[in-house]
């Protein structure tokens, strides 16, 4: 795979980050002065209570949102002051996400859900469906790309949304409690996939959970707390 | 009975539940409201043309006054006498007598063309020849400005409704046929009738300029009363010197506004009719959503033990609330907008035209009303029956 | 078109919602092809091929005569290539009902003037070797049930025959088509050596005159001097082109084009309403569906794009249904049994349907396709 940074610079670097939201003439403070790198490769579990300002960080990670201050570093894209064009191309090309609960299309099948990405390539048809079936292979869902969404288990929805997440084969793969919605065992199933997609494929994965067991198959562990980084929990 | 008191209460509760939810689904309402009030004032105001135009026809003839026509002739324009004919008919038993002898006159029927103000293009305007007894045989004759042309002079006076259709025929304008120039002396109306848009003259002077030596095409004239009609007839069609038809006024113009009326009513009811269908389609749009966004809701109703009846009969009372306000909104645009619209359109059997004013008659109203109340049935009753429907468990966990 | 299946699914969600929506649609084209029949029915008899044609009447109104000897002192005057006449018959074949055009023509003139009539050179030869042979219009043949070589009784009672006989026999010697759509073929025409010979009241008179000119730029100037020509005379003339003739004859029935223009204005804000709500409405439920194709990388421009896909896809096929279901509806011809002889949906305003149907796929999709463009990625994921 080509890497798209130097190895010596970190795939994502974040310095001196704040986001500030506005409720009416207060303001909140979701992050201060942020600072962390991600190495390529690595498989980071971003741990924290609900409204630490783990899903705005991975948003702002991704592309969704824009930090108030600070720089940020992505895939060798600094994504300060990236126009919403831009920014939706560099998404296509270098992230890859999944979501707590899949958000697939209810009005696609899992093979077209899978596609949907693909539409922003040059691949012409056959080369889609070539790269559709892969990565429906890498999730074993092959024998159920017909299928619906809603006739499909949480375990198996939520292995459709990774294969939409590698099927342009992304940079980097982002994701907001992948099994935050799923009973234990189909939540082993996912994190086993997470685990083989970042140690055979050397995916390199960014991950919010609040859940230790989720945690404990990263690499490497940091936790937030009312907008700052450490890397021991916080109790 | 406190069973039924009890019924109606849960059924008004339902109800409204659903209509303090309506500001939240502003939008569809909205759509669904205008577009039924679309579908009444469209119905209104093309039924209340066709109700205009016959209003105009139908107030043309009492029944105790009648028409004379040669055999054969359908309207006046082909029709024709001379003066000892129209003496004949003029003596016969059976018509009302004034001082001046009996209420009988022999008419000239031309048309001209003028210019139609509205549109700039010519149109087939009837010019009448008429004899004194004219103003006794219609109804409500009255001059309104000005005065009476003088008798063999060439002076017209103008229908209310000719003169403000067409241009030239107000008071003080001037009337060209041929060579002759007839200054316009006086204003009048006639009960709303098609004599309103008429231009009159002295049958005498018309004859003349017309080169229509002593002849005449009709005699309008007054009976005695409504049942001398019989009698009257009789008298002309046995007699040998003549070869008539006679109607009562009535029942001329009535015929002759058939055909455009049915034209208007056929043409009008079948474009309400398919937007009345397109406007169901909106009304049923409208209610789905309503039952969708409400599904929570109902369900919760229903798991505090209210019946089904009272959910489908709460929906149905939503949708016809709704439509009646279309309908109503509906109905006043069409009033405002088209009562007594004046205009102008072309009466077939004459070959000209006729003036006459749209009508919004309460009877439109209350057809387009029931129209808005009939979509707002049909709109709510699929739904209503979906909400009934609705498994309670499910519906509860939905968020 | 690889963004159109998932357009297409998107329609496919609320297929109820869907089906309602697009029916109103196929509605209000319905409605658009009937307005615009009646309306061809009134106003579109104005035929291309009479933009070098002038129609001469008595000044006063039509219904009063002209001498025929006016003729030949109209194809002296200068521009003027030809010229005949016709006189207005008025007649009903059994029953008044049975109303339809008869007209005393001299047929060679006619013929040439009038080349949107189309009779076969053997019925043409004929019909100058029959003094009481008559030509009529496909429709009215059709409709009557006649045939060449019938002899059929017309009764009017504008005209008696000298015998005092107010019924006229002719010979059908052929039968015309049209060499447009909007070539009325109902009319019958006879030969006006006969019907002048044979009448017994206002012989060498005429009811108007048709007219060639020369140049059509110089019509307005030809029909001033035809004009200038009668003036002062027992019968003066009031000179137009067909067109304006045709055009002020459809105004008496009352403005047409105001009236139409009125309803389907009414017709389509109504569905604009309904269509707009739906897809609004449809836009609002998937707030978090739209977020998702963002994050995926799916441009502002993408997202506005599938959102007016989608509303114009849905007006479209309405539209096109809608269409094509009026064009099959009018394809029966005059609904009301002879008023409207020229009832037909022209292609002309088909194709402005088209484009009617675009542009209310664009106005409904225009507002939810912006809102949808504006949602914020964040925001939007949250309320999945």
């Amino acid at each position: 795979m080509n890497s798209p940074v130097a190895s010596n610079e970190s795939l994502v670097s974040v310095e001196n980050v704040e986001k500030v939201f506005r409720r009416g003439s207060e303001e909140i403070h979701v992050l201060r002065n942020l600072d962390l790198q991600v190495a390529q490769g690595e498989f980071l579990a971003l741990m924290g209570p609900s409204g630490s300002g783990k899903s705005t960080l991975l948003n702002l990670i991704g592309g969704l949102d824009r930090p108030s201050r600070g720089t940020l570093r992505v895939a060798g894209e600094d994504l300060h002051d990236l126009p919403d064009r831009k920014m939706a191309e560099w998404r296509a090309r270098h992230v890859g996400f999944v979501f707590q609960l899949y958000n697939l299309m209810p009005v696609l099948n899992a093979e077209r859900n899978v596609e949907l990405p693909l539409l922003l390539t040059h691949l012409n048809r056959a080369e889609r469906r070539q790269h559709v079936a892969a990565a429906l292979d890498v999730v074993a869902l092959s024998h159920r790309a017909k299928h619906y969404p809603r006739t499909l288990s949480g375990g198996e929805q939520q292995r459709v949304g990774i294969a939409r997440a590698i099927v342009t084969d992304p940079t980097l793969l982002l994701c907001d409690e992948p099994t935050g919605d799923l009973d234990r065992k189909s939540g082993d199933e996912i994190l086993n996939l997470l685990q083989a997609l970042n140690r055979e494929h050397g995916k390199t994965i960014i991950m919010v959970t609040h859940d230790p067991h989720a945690s404990a198959r990263a690499s490497r562990t940091v936790y937030l707390n009312k907008g700052q980084l450490s890397t021991e929990p916080v109790i | 009975m406190s069973g039924l008191i009890n019924w109606i209460l849960q059924v008004g509760a339902v109800t409204r539940f659903g209509l303090l939810s309506i500001p939240q689904r502003r939008g569809s309402v909205t759509a669904a409201v205008l577009g039924i009030a679309g579908v009444v004032t469209v119905l209104v105001g093309v039924l209340s043309i066709a109700v205009g135009f016959k209003t105009a026809m139908d107030s043309s003839g009492s029944p105790d006054a009648v028409i004379v026509l040669r055999t054969g002739a359908d309207s006046e324009m082909v029709s024709g006498f001379d003066r000892a004919q129209t003496r004949i008919m003029a003596d016969a038993p059976g018509l009302a007598k004034s001082e001046r002898g009996p209420v009988s006159s022999a008419e000239l029927f031309v048309i001209i063309n003028l210019p139609k103000r509205s549109t700039g293009t010519d149109a087939n305007v009837p010019l009448r020849g008429v004899e004194p007894a004219a103003f006794q045989v219609r109804d409500n004759f009255r001059i309104v400005a000005g005065r009476e042309f003088g008798w063999g002079k060439n002076e017209v006076i103008v229908g209310a409704g000719a003169a403000q259709q067409f241009g030239g025929l107000e008071l003080g304008g001037k009337v060209q046929v041929g060579s002759y120039t007839w200054p316009v002396v006086g204003i009048f109306t006639a009960g709303g009738g098609t004599a309103e848009s008429e231009i009159w003259a002295d049958a005498t002077v018309l004859q003349q300029a017309y080169n229509r030596g002593d002849t005449y095409q009709s005699v309008y004239a007054r009976l005695a009363s409504p049942d001398t009609f019989t009698q009257y007839k009789d008298a002309l069609t046995t007699d040998p010197r003549l070869s008539v038809k006679v109607f009562r006024q009535s029942e001329y113009y009535a015929e002759q506004s058939t055909a455009m009326t049915k034209l208007i009513t056929t043409l009008g009811v079948l474009i309400a009719a398919l937007m009345a269908v397109g406007a169901l389609f909106g009304a049923l749009n409208t209610m789905y959503t309503a039952v969708a966004a409400r599904k929570r809701e109902i369900a919760t109703l229903r798991a505090l033990g209210f019946g089904s009846t009272s959910v489908v009969l709460s929906v149905l009372g939503e949708s016809v609330v709704l439509a009646l306000a279309g309908g109503l909104l509906g109905g006043v645009v069409a009033y405002v907008a088209f009562n007594n619209f004046q205009t102008a359109t072309m009466n077939w059997q004459s070959f000209s035209q006729v003036a006459f004013a749209f009508k919004v008659t309460p009877a439109l109203l209350v057809w387009g009303i029931g129209l808005a109340t009939a979509i707002g049935l049909l709109g709510g009753l699929l739904p209503a029956v979906r909400a009934a429907r609705l498994p309670i468990a499910s519906a509860l966990r939905e968020i | 078109m690889k963004y159109f299946h998932l357009v297409w699914s998107n329609l496919g969600r609320h297929r109820l919602r869907t089906t309602l929506t697009l029916l109103s649609i196929v509605v209000a084209f319905i409605l658009f092809g009937f307005l615009s029949a009646i309306k061809q029915a009134l106003v579109g008899g104005i035929s291309v091929d009479g933009n070098d044609r002038l129609i001469v009447r008595h000044k006063v109104s039509i219904i009063q005569v002209l001498p025929a000897s006016y003729e030949p002192r109209m194809e002296a005057i200068p521009g003027v290539a030809a010229a005949t006449h016709f006189t207005w018959f008025g007649g009903v074949y059994q029953d008044p009902k049975n109303f339809f055009m008869q007209c005393p023509v001299v047929p060679e003139e006619f013929l040439e003037l009038y080349p949107e009539i189309l009779l076969p050179e053997e019925e043409k030869k004929a019909w100058l070797a029959t003094r009481t042979g008559a030509i009529v219009g496909r429709k009215s043949a059709e409709k009557f049930g006649w045939k060449i070589g019938q002899r059929v009784p017309i009764q009017t009672p504008v005209w008696v025959k000298s015998d005092g006989n107010h019924v006229w026999e002719f010979d059908i010697v052929g039968i015309f088509d049209g060499k447009n759509k909007n070539t009325d073929t109902t009319p019958l025409y006879f030969r006006y050596d006969y019907f002048d010979e044979a009448r017994r009241n206002v012989k060498g008179q005429v009811g108007w005159y048709g007219l060639r000119v020369q140049d059509p730029t110089r019509a307005a100037e030809v029909a001033a001097l035809v004009d200038a020509e009668f003036q002062n005379s027992p019968a003066e003339t009031k000179t137009e082109p067909e067109g304006a003739f045709v055009q002020a004859f459809a105004n008496q029935i009352g403005n047409i084009v105001m009236i139409t223009a009125g309803i389907l204005g009414a017709v389509f804000f109504t569905i604009l309403l309904v269509t707009g709500n739906t897809m609004s409405q449809s836009v609002r439920e998937r707030t978090g569906e739209l977020g998702v194709l963002k994050a995926l990388g799916f441009t502002n421009g993408h997202v506005l794009a599938l959102v007016l896909l989608e509303s114009c896809l849905l007006s479209v096929i309405g539209g096109l249904l809608g269409l094509g279901l009026a064009r099959l509806m009018t394809s029966g011809g005059d609904p009301t049994g002879g008023m409207l002889p020229l009832f037909f949906f022209p292609t002309r305003d088909l194709l402005v349907g088209v484009v009617l149907a675009v542009a209310l796929g664009f106005a409904t999709g225009i507002f939810p396709a912006l809102q949808a463009m504006r949602l914020r990625v964040a925001d939007s994921l949250r309320r999945m």
